[in-house]
Formats: structure tokens, C-alpha cells, sequence
């Protein structure tokens, strides 16, 4: 029969031979091979002591930016809720009152900040739509916890650390946003 | 005279009874974290490295979790030898090391003690038997789980250890032929000097390898408890320390298995090149004790290197190797090894 293409295995139907038949020889085989491997580098790493580091797309937990001197950038706009496809953020506005300068860079700000963690998918969109860099996605990401209603992010969880009072904080949680915004 | 017991004997061999018993538990612990941390170097993992420095404490852990567990002992189970069973196991796996030859004389307090709980003159036959009753742990223990698994379990189990012994009894005659001995102990003198019974006995060792491996219940041979086939095999009921009691015994029985190879085959405690009659008595002793470890943990290595090459045998194949191949290779093996025995006392005339 003439083949149609060239790709034929041909699979050996002899009968095996005495030696064949022993099995010691394919045992000692195997046994090489099982022998060869402890010399082999291990792909594992040892977890929580040693970490992979991420990939510098990589988006992790949401983290609401304050500017050089402590104040929130958020204006509670509503944008990063609108871009949002799951759903996740709920925000409620406030007016600055006199006297609060220091904690608010503009005259609105979100009283309240919510992302329900369970409902993000962590696309970045809420990155991208915000006009006042008052939120972006950081290197951490999610802890397991024992109730569903930790997951809701409030502003404590998501606040950044205060720039002047916890300098290493706010460095820490800003992560390598700086290299991003100055390699732009 | 009755009362003149020799107080001092008695106290001696005790003491070397639970150094002995403590050893084997304390290897048979490590075994199994042996096999553990090989298994993962073998297939390029990590192993347990969490319990103390390089998961040094792993073993502890495992034990502790053993008693901590609830014990669970079915309704329709016949209780009695529901706990006999892993009690046999335990028992008859720690009771071979009496016959084993550790070492050579130690002299201590004016005393020259041998290291050898006891040196019976049938000490291969008291082997046998031992091991042999072995199986009525895992029998019992598969009998009394009222479970159609651990049945099956238990059968395969009876039916593997009586088909593989007939060929380790033969391979075992032929090196007896050699020796001329039933004696551990005068097999070891006997070695150390000259060769090994291994250059002498090859195709015996073989036989007596394989042969070990189906004792033990070993991958490629752990039909008993196939896991794939039979859930856990004779031990699919056990929970607790008495399911620790039959997986321990399985180590020790590979410790014991591993020393008895060395030992008959491989000059149990002779230190290779060494001529130790010219050295210190107790030095030489010492050092015997530690070559015979070292031989040991080669072959508990090798143990565990294959089970994790090998894929378990069909049951048909398991009996096939064993019927049909073993117990003619080492009938073969009995029948040259006896001429050849025969021609020397006859200085190489027909």
C-alpha cells in the first residue's frame, strides 16, 4: 500500500530475544536513569524563604496613592467604578472642609473605598482609567482569610503609608511604580 | 550447678537487647525519611525540609501525628486479632535482629562481650521462621478488617511470601553447600578470611535480592497493599498507631532484610582489606559495627532506588517470575554449586 504521507512510525513487532526477555537490561536501564537524576538541578525553590520575583506587568493588590506630602489623590471620580467589568469598587464622596488641606490634595475625596476582593480580577483597569494616579495595582497579592467579608478592602487596607511619617513604608508599597512613571 | 547463673551474662544481653530493639526503630524512623527525601531527590523535588534543618525532625512529626490520630476499630471487625495483627507484624519484624552478628568481641569491665544477642547455630533457619511468621501479621490483620480489599490484601500477601520462599530457601541451600554453616556468626568469620560469599554465590545473591524484595512487601512487589488496585491492602482498616505499627514494621523488615544480606553475602562486619586481627580488639569492633551500618544503608538505598524505577508486577507475573523462573535458577543454581562443591572435595577429579 502506498503511504499518503511520510510520517509512518513503524512499530518493531519481533518477538524479543532471550536478553530482552530477562528485563534485566531495560531494568538496569531505568535504574540509570532513576540514578542520573540525583544530580539533576531541582526546578523547586524553597517558597516563603526564597521568592521568584514578578514579572514587572504584574498586578497584584490595589494600593490608594497619597502625593509627596501625604495627601490622597483620590477625588472619588467614579471612573476606576465605571471601568471596573467585575464590579469590585464602591466609593462614596465627601466635601474637604477647611482644616483638612493636609489629608486631601482637592477640594472632593472618597469618604469611603471599597474593593471586594473576591469580585476583582485584577485586570488594571481601575489603573488606567484613573486621571489623578490615586490608584495602581501593587506586587503583593491577595492573602487567604477566614471570612468572606475580610475580602472587602477598606481605605485602611489600601491606603498607602504616609510618605512623611513612614518613609520606608511608602517606598516599600510603591514598589517599582517609581521606575515605571520615570522609564515612561 | 543451677544457682550459678552468670548474673553479668544476663545483664549483658539485655542491655544489647534494647541497644538492638532502639537501633532498628531508630533506622527503620530514619528509613522512612530516607525514602521520603529520596524519593523527591529521584524525582528532582525537595523532600521534607520544614521539620528542623533539612526536615531532620520529619520522622518525630510523623510519629506524633500517628498518636494523635483517632483510633478507629470497625464494628465488624473481630477485635481481638484486629489488634493481634499489627502486634505480630511489629513483633516478628524486630525479632530476627537476635540471631544477627553486629560486630566482632568488645572487651569491657574484663569481659569480652560479643556483639551478638545470640549466637544460635541455626541462626539462618531461626531467620527463616521468624520471617516467615511474619505474614500472619499482615494475614490476621487483613482477616479481621471484615473487608473484602483487605482480604484480598491479605491473600496476596500469604500467596507471594510462600511462592518467593521456596526460591530464597534454595538460593539459601547452595550458600550453605559453601559454608558449610548455619551460623551467622561463623559465616562472617568464615568471610572475613577470605572473599566474600557474593564472588562465590552471585547468581545466589540474585535470587536471595529478589527474593528479599517480595518478603518485604517492597515496590516492585507491594501487591499486597497495591494502592491503585486494593485502596490500602491488608491495611485499608487501620488508622492510627496500629496502621504506624504495620508501616514500621515494613521498615524494619527492610533494616532486617538489608542486614542479612550483608551479612551472608557481603561479609557482614568485615571491614574490607583489613586484616583486623592485627589491630586494636575494641577499635576493630567499633569500626565493624559502623562498615556493617554502611553496607546496610547501601543496600536500604538500593531498596528504595527501586522502588522508585520499578512499576509494580500484574499478579500473574508476580507468580509467573516466581514459579517459573526463580525456583529453576535456583534450583540450577543448588545443583552446580553442589558439584562444584563435590569436585573440590575430590580435588578436581571426576
Amino acid at each position: 500500500m502506498q503511504a499518503l504521507t511520510n510520517r509512518i512510525k513503524h512499530v518493531d513487532r519481533r518477538k524479543m530475544n532471550f536478553l530482552e526477555r530477562l528485563y534485566l537490561v531495560a531494568i538496569f536501564k531505568g535504574m540509570l536513569i532513576t540514578f542520573s537524576h540525583i544530580f539533576k538541578k531541582r526546578p523547586t525553590i524553597n517558597y516563603p524563604e526564597k521568592k521568584r520575583p514578578f514579572s514587572p506587568v504584574f498586578r497584584g493588590l490595589h494600593i490608594l496613592n497619597r502625593d509627596e506630602e501625604g495627601r490622597e489623590n483620590c477625588t472619588a471620580c467614579g471612573l476606576c467604578a465605571v471601568a471596573c467589568p467585575a464590579e469590585a469598587i464602591t466609593m462614596e464622596a465627601a466635601e474637604r472642609q477647611t482644616g483638612e488641606e493636609n489629608l486631601y490634595r482637592e477640594e472632593k475625596y472618597a469618604a469611603k473605598y471599597e474593593i471586594n476582593m473576591l469580585r476583582c480580577i485584577f485586570c488594571g483597569l481601575c489603573e488606567e482609567a484613573c486621571p489623578k494616579d490615586a490608584i495602581y495595582l501593587s506586587e503583593t497579592f491577595a492573602p487567604a482569610d477566614y471570612q468572606r467579608k475580610q475580602f472587602i478592602y477598606k481605605k485602611e487596607e489600601l491606603l498607602i503609608p504616609h510618605p512623611i511619617e513612614d518613609p520606608e513604608g511608602y517606598k516599600k508599597a510603591l514598589g517599582n511604580k517609581v521606575k515605571k512613571e520615570t522609564a515612561n | 550447678m543451677l544457682l550459678a547463673i552468670d548474673f553479668a551474662l544476663i545483664i549483658e544481653k539485655l542491655v544489647l537487647i534494647v541497644i538492638v530493639v532502639m537501633a532498628s526503630l531508630l533506622i527503620a524512623m530514619y528509613a522512612t525519611y530516607g525514602e521520603r527525601k529520596i524519593a523527591a531527590i529521584l524525582q528532582d523535588r525537595r523532600g521534607p525540609n520544614r521539620a528542623g534543618p533539612f526536615g531532620i525532625l520529619q520522622p518525630v512529626a510523623d510519629g506524633l501525628k500517628l498518636f494523635f490520630k483517632e483510633e478507629i476499630i470497625p464494628d465488624f471487625s473481630s477485635k481481638f486479632l484486629f489488634i493481634l495483627g499489627p502486634s505480630l507484624a511489629m513483633m516478628t519484624a524486630i525479632m530476627t535482629s537476635a540471631v544477627v552478628p553486629w560486630g566482632g568481641k568488645v572487651h569491657l569491665f574484663d569481659r569480652d562481650i560479643s556483639l551478638q544477642i545470640a549466637d544460635v547455630n541455626v541462626g539462618i533457619l531461626y531467620v527463616f521462621a521468624v520471617v516467615s511468621m511474619g505474614v500472619y501479621g499482615i494475614m490476621i490483620g487483613g482477616w479481621a478488617s471484615n473487608n473484602k480489599y483487605s482480604l484480598m490484601g491479605a491473600l496476596r500477601a500469604a500467596s507471594q511470601i510462600i511462592s518467593y520462599e521456596l526460591a530464597m530457601g534454595i538460593s539459601i541451600i547452595a550458600l550453605l553447600m559453601v559454608t558449610g554453616s548455619l551460623s551467622l556468626k561463623e559465616m562472617v568469620v568464615q568471610q572475613q578470611g577470605s572473599l566474600w560469599n557474593i564472588c562465590y554465590q552471585p547468581l545466589g545473591f540474585f535470587i536471595f535480592l529478589i527474593c528479599a524484595f517480595a518478603e518485604c512487601n517492597r515496590a516492585p512487589f507491594d501487591l499486597a497493599e497495591a494502592e491503585s488496585e486494593l485502596i490500602g491492602g491488608y491495611h485499608t482498616e487501620y488508622s492510627s498507631m496500629k496502621l504506624g505499627f504495620y508501616l514500621f514494621s515494613e521498615y524494619i523488615n527492610m533494616f532486617i532484610s538489608s542486614v542479612i544480606m550483608s551479612t551472608l553475602y557481603f561479609g557482614g562486619y568485615d571491614i574490607p582489606f583489613v586484616n583486623e586481627a592485627l589491630y586494636d580488639q575494641n577499635l576493630m569492633a567499633i569500626l565493624g559495627v559502623l562498615v556493617l551500618m554502611a553496607k546496610v544503608i547501601c543496600f536500604i538505598f538500593f531498596f528504595m532506588w527501586v522502588r522508585w524505577t520499578i512499576p509494580r508486577f500484574r499478579y500473574d507475573q508476580l507468580m509467573n517470575l516466581g514459579w517459573r523462573i526463580l525456583i529453576p535458577l535456583a534450583l540450577f543454581n543448588m545443583l552446580v554449586t553442589g558439584a562444584l562443591v563435590l569436585l573440590k572435595q575430590n580435588n578436581w577429579h571426576f
